[in-house]
């Protein structure tokens, strides 16, 4: 492949004390592409997408975005460079408002002096937003905008993560287990709103456990193991118990021998 | 064998074909207790309201000379620093915090002020704005130790407590400085304490009603912090940050910033309120019960008003409410003629109850 990875990794280290969470690890993400990275528990999946997204600084190791070389001391910085991520957590506040969860920590002022001096939210605005982005994904039918998160149902959380990190990424949307707290309809609406983004030629990173929706969805699949990348495989290539192996230990893909 | 993925994934879901295309809507909410649940959950400045104007008819037809504008001033002018003093409580309680320093914050500022200009012959002005100054580096300084020591803020602030009320003892002697002095000399020290007077008849001496500038002080803030945490992005941050910390950093919320403006802002009001304190008692004293009784009296009316112990719920405006609910059950009271100590019963009890509905009102999420 001539291309250049969009977002490139090497060598990266995360250690917790005595546990390493990341050994080495390599990442490369290809423009335009969904990436699925897939790793039994505790492989250290949550850490490279941590370090990639800036919620954890690794001890060692290089990032490049497209190219150049960078570091994010912190989430803000790597949204700034153009990476969203949603965590599985989810990161809202559920006390406020879906409009103001879209826009936490970058929230538009009105225009003009009351902007300037007195920095008001410009709230219509913001809400318009809000609204038209949700209705794109087609996730829900919104009464209210201003209702609290909190009295949505997870699904719905869920959606206005996504729509949230889909409305802002502009280089990379980072998806951790996007599906896993969904119905079947509500996943279906979410794979496809991931292949909506991908049209937009924004590449996707997705962790997900869900290997239907992973051989399904992905152009690439990212399996790790053992706090580094394993192998990189096609789905046309392999089975999904195939995948299951290799993430597991229970066979190694070709060519490819195991760090003792 | 070679892709059996979009096969698999179409074979379990093939059993959706005919099932209803609607996806998870928002419905009404039927029963009126629901409804009511729904109602505070968005309006949580209401109960205070709701029990403040119950007070206020009791008290009306309870007593014959409780709605009088002479009475209602005086309310007014007892909840001033309270009120102010609420303004600090309510923005760090809506972080999740609580700050125990607020009564020794205002004390200690107050006495510098004083001493500033008597002891070092600084003019008054200069010395209300160093007084400001420090309150603030005081409340910086319980936001530092929260935010990046990463201490819990009622230790911080049970340790600043003790610390700035002894400081405040140790620097200014435990020296009073007189009203005719400051009146004498220094009358910016006390100007919160002039008033305007409404309805005055010019025949007769000492009639109509007197407002301090402390009232319309106290109002004014809550009124600006009002529309600071509802209309501003730093005060949506503020919220964010009590309700969820770990949420609010992911969501780009600089956290740790955000509480130490917390912290130093309420350490500002705090010493404004040291500044109307020399107002509205006319002297500059260490000892002053403020010190001690602040902290109580604060967090009641944050409390009472609504506010979230848990942070990120709640607004100011109920804050200004439960300081309200204080003032008029304290004058109504005394109006009837009960035992003074039936005011902290049911103060006692009120608190219990806020805290009560608070918890039912959560439950509205689930």
């Amino acid at each position: 492949m001539t291309t250049e990875p969009i977002l490139k990794a090497r060598g990266l280290v995360k250690r917790y004390g005595k546990v390493t969470a990341l050994d080495e690890c390599d990442f490369d993400l290809m423009p335009g592409e969904i990436l699925a990275v897939i790793g039994d528990n505790g492989a250290g999946k949550s850490s490279l997408i941590k370090a990639i997204s800036g919620a954890i600084l690794p001890d060692d190791g290089k990032i490049w975005l497209e190219g150049r070389d960078v570091i994010f001391r912190n989430p803000i910085e790597a949204r700034e460079a153009g990476i969203e991520t949603v965590y599985q957590t989810l990161a809202m506040s559920p006390a406020l408002s879906i409009a103001d969860n879209m826009f936490m920590g970058r929230e538009l002022r009105k225009p003009g002096f009351i902007g300037k001096y007195f920095r008001k939210l410009d709230r219509p605005a913001m809400e318009k937003f809000a609204r038209e982005k949700l209705n794109e994904l087609g996730l829900m039918t919104i009464q209210n905008i201003n209702q609290a998160v909190e009295t949505l149902s997870g699904g719905q959380r869920q959606g206005v993560a996504v729509a949230r990190a889909a409305a802002f990424g502009s280089k990379v949307v980072i998806l951790d287990e996007p599906t896993a707290a969904l119905g079947v309809k509500e996943s279906r609406r979410v794979l496809e709103l991931i292949r909506d983004v991908r049209k937009r030629g924004i590449p996707i990173i997705l962790i997900s456990h869900n290997m239907p929706h992973v051989f399904e969805i992905a152009d690439r699949i990212h399996i790790h193991r053992l706090g580094r990348r394993l192998c990189v495989i096609r789905p046309q290539d392999y089975t999904m118990s195939d995948a299951v192996a290799f993430m597991t230990g229970a066979k190694l893909p070709e060519g490819v021998t195991e760090a003792a | 064998m070679s892709n059996d993925a979009k096969t698999v994934s179409e074979a379990y879901e093939s059993g959706l074909t005919g099932a209803s295309e609607r996806v998870a809507e928002f419905h009404e909410k039927d029963s009126p207790l629901k409804r009511l649940q729904h109602w505070l959950h968005t309006t949580p400045s209401a109960v205070p309201m709701i029990v403040l104007l119950l007070a206020l008819l009791f008290f009306g037809f309870a007593t014959s000379n409780f709605f009088k504008a002479g009475t209602l001033s005086t309310i007014l002018q007892q909840i001033a620093i309270v009120g102010i003093l609420g303004c600090a409580q309510t923005l760090v309680v809506l972080t999740a915090g609580i700050d125990l320093s607020v009564g020794a914050i205002a004390v200690f500022s107050s006495v510098l002020m004083g001493q500033f200009t008597f002891r070092y012959g600084i003019p008054a002005p200069l010395s209300i704005i160093l007084g400001l100054g420090l309150g603030t580096l005081m409340g910086a300084m319980n936001g530092f130790l929260i935010a990046r020591i990463k201490l819990p803020p009622f230790i911080v602030t049970l340790g600043t407590w003790q610390i700035l009320l002894a400081a405040n003892f140790i620097y200014s002697a435990n020296e009073t400085i007189r009203s005719s002095d400051i009146e004498a000399q220094a009358p910016a020290l006390r100007f919160w304490g002039n008033d305007i007077v409404f309805f005055a008849d010019a025949a007769v001496k000492n009639s109509g009603v007197k407002v301090l500038y402390a009232v319309f002080l106290m109002i004014v803030l809550v009124a600006v912090m009002a529309y600071v945490l509802r209309h501003t992005a730093w005060g949506r941050h503020v919220y964010a940050t009590g309700d969820d910390p770990q949420a609010a950093a992911l969501a780009g919320v600089p956290t740790g910033r955000v509480l130490i403006q917390v912290y130093a802002l309420a350490g500002l009001f705090c010493a404004i309120a040291g500044w109307v304190m020399i107002g509205r008692f006319g002297s500059v004293s260490p000892t002053a019960s403020t010190g001690q009784l602040g902290n109580i009296q604060s967090i009641t009316a944050v409390v009472i008003g609504g506010i979230s112990l848990f942070g990120g719920r709640g607004s100011i405006i109920g804050m200004f409410f439960g300081a309200l609910i204080v003032g008029v059950f304290e004058m109504g009271l005394r109006l009837i003629g009960t035992d003074p100590q039936w005011t902290f019963f049911l103060i006692g009890v009120l608190i219990i109850l806020a805290v009560a509905v608070d918890q039912w009102i959560r439950k509205a999420s689930a």
